[in-house]
């Protein structure tokens, strides 16, 4: 196991579900209702990830978790990254929001509930924030239809 | 207040207020606080305004705190807010009490498009993002291609990209020094730099024959290798740049209007900066020494002789001073590689993703063949996931793509530093005036093609 993983494993035993390195990139994969102990164990641990860089999501509709979340956490000593995987489930998407640990996770995580419909309880704005507020559908999911819908903004011209 | 007249039609903002609570109620929930913000401003006409000043400055008692806070909307098309971005700002007199950004006017679905489209097509659409960054986008989005298929991109190449992104740093800050003293009111600069930014616009056009939105990066190099006489205009530009960067200087260091515009305007504390995610020059003027091409260096950076300018005052000013000293070094590292560029190729030797050389396509049938098949079907990547991030002119710049092992994309996301940066507006306005919201804006230059993508 590497170091991320030990200290993830302290703060939260049985968080870490697999771990991989792949063209010179790690990445921890993390039980979804812990993702925000594992973020704060990796920002207050010895190699301070002081810096979420990125969240995002992948859709996998033949996956049986389906919304693959990615997050970029950045030491700022050292300039090491690793990315945390987890899963945010098909039926319903939810997972905990880490805005608590990082504010600035807050128009990320908004940008993935508005492009992929995953909730993030405990956010404390959690509406639309690249699409008109009552836009139908999450446009990158896969199966968001691409040409042949409806013209939008009709109304405005 | 107000008239009692229901306002129909199209003006478009009142139909923002109405999404906003139709959002709510489709979701069966409150509205969220920027739901209830962009549904409250619509409250609001010119006229209403008007007449809650004129209630405001009847009242007897001035003391701060004692009028009722008054939210006005500036943008999303206003001449200070560098792009369509809307600030629903809450005033109590002249101080800002909260402001609320409303993104998104700008969105395309660039990302959506990038899963629909052949790898080396992506390539087209991410350079329209951070439109003042372009040559920061592709190369960021090229890297991270390269990383999956594991390829190796020839010195020269390497050399190229490092010179036409610091020339694009330059680029980028003389927009953004321009504009941000025009919005301040010292017109002459923004005439300066865009002067000083044309003849950079030419040299790209020289290089890929475009102004903007290059598509001269490609998966193993460049296009092309430079053309005759670039390298010379460019050392002309490189030497008679730091002068005229010193004749600014001298407009603008030590004007007592544009320190009163900035000194002690719009500061927070490192950490506080940091847990925003907040990064560039941002941050390096609170004192963060964080520079990926230090850092983490790619590209070769680590050869180069360069600084990393910081201040520690986080203000204003202090962003301003580190964007003219980041000009002064990316034109040292400019002199640098034009000294130092390596001979060789300029792209990567591997037929199944890198197109054939022009010349070849008419007496060699496999050319031919290679030719059509990679702009047919493209070239596969292999299955994987990457995340490259470059520093940009306004931070850093990451690109994360997911393949499944096919020649489109599965996923293409940006993480453009306007986007995280932007979240610091309201916190770095909060109790200051009015007008210093137009220079903390500017001076957090975020793009808007790359904020909204």
């Amino acid at each position: 196991m590497s170091d991320v993983s030990v200290q993830i494993e302290a703060a939260s035993p049985g968080a870490v579900v697999a771990e991989s390195e792949h063209v010179g990139e790690h990445t921890v994969e993390v039980r979804p209702d812990r993702i925000v102990a594992a973020c704060r164990a990796l920002r207050d641990g010895p190699s301070q990830y002081l810096l979420l860089s990125d969240v995002t999501c992948a859709d996998f509709p033949d996956e049986p978790g389906r919304f693959r979340m990615a997050y970029h956490l950045t030491s700022l000593a050292t300039g090491t990254r690793v990315r945390l995987r987890t899963w945010a489930g098909a039926a319903d998407p939810e997972l905990p929001s880490v805005t608590s640990v990082w504010p600035g996770a807050n128009w990320l995580e908004r940008e993935v509930y508005d492009q992929f419909g995953v909730r993030f309880t405990g956010h404390p704005d959690l509406c639309r924030i690249l699409n008109p507020l009552d836009w139908d559908g999450h446009p990158l999911r896969r199966d968001y239809p691409i040409g042949g819908e409806d013209v939008q903004f009709t109304d405005a011209v | 207040m107000g008239t009692s007249e229901p306002r129909t039609g199209n003006f478009p903002l009142l139909a923002e207020g109405r999404e906003a609570r139709e959002a709510a109620r489709r979701g069966n929930r409150p509205l969220t606080p920027t739901e209830r913000v962009i549904a409250a401003v619509e409250a609001y006409t010119p006229e209403e305004a008007a007449e809650r000043t004129l209630a405001n400055a009847m009242l007897a008692d001035t003391r701060p705190g004692v009028r009722e806070p008054l939210l006005i909307n500036l943008g999303p098309n206003h001449p200070s807010t560098h792009g369509v971005l809307r600030l629903i700002v809450e005033l109590d007199g002249e101080v800002v009490k909260e402001v609320t950004p409303v993104i998104g006017y700008l969105h395309t679905g660039i990302e959506k498009q990038c899963e629909n489209k052949t790898w080396w097509q992506g390539i087209t659409l991410v350079t329209r993002m951070d439109y003042l960054a372009p040559f920061a986008n592709i190369k960021a989005y090229t890297m991270a291609v390269e990383r999956l298929l594991e390829m190796e991109v020839p010195p020269r190449a390497e050399w190229i990209r490092v010179l036409l992104a610091e020339m694009n740093r330059v680029a980028s800050h003389l927009v953004w020094l321009g504009t941000a003293g025009l919005e301040l009111g010292a017109m002459s600069v923004f005439f300066y730099c865009y002067r000083e930014r044309d003849e950079l616009l030419d040299l790209f056009e020289m290089v890929s024959g475009e102004r903007m939105n290059h598509r001269y990066f490609q998966v193993g190099g460049c296009a092309q290798d430079l053309p005759p006489g670039f390298v010379e205009r460019v050392r002309t530009f490189a030497t008679e740049l730091p002068k005229r960067i010193d004749d600014y200087e001298a407009l603008l260091t030590g004007n007592p209007i544009w320190k009163d515009r900035m000194v002690g305007v719009g500061v927070l504390p490192a950490e506080d900066l940091v847990a925003l995610g907040v990064t560039g020059p941002t941050l390096r003027a609170a004192g963060v020494p964080h520079d990926l091409r230090k850092i983490a260096p790619y590209s070769g950076y680590e050869h180069f002789q360069f600084e990393v300018p910081t201040a520690t005052e986080g203000d204003c000013f202090a962003r301003y001073l580190v964007r003219v000293r980041e000009m002064r070094e990316s034109l040292r590292i400019i002199q640098q590689v034009l000294d130092g560029l390596p001979e060789g190729p300029t792209i990567a030797d591997d037929r199944k993703v890198v197109l054939p050389p022009r010349e070849e396509l008419a007496h060699s049938m496999e050319a031919l063949i290679h030719h059509f098949k990679l702009v047919s079907e493209g070239f596969e990547v292999p299955a994987g996931e990457a995340y490259v991030p470059i520093e940009s002119p306004r931070g850093e710049m990451g690109c994360y793509i997911v393949s499944n092992g096919g020649p489109k994309p599965h996923r293409v996301h940006m993480r453009d530093p306007s986007f995280v940066n932007l979240q610091a507006t309201a916190p770095l306005c909060r109790g200051t005036y009015l007008a210093d919201l137009i220079a903390i804006v500017a001076t957090l230059d975020p793009v808007m093609g790359g904020v909204d993508r």
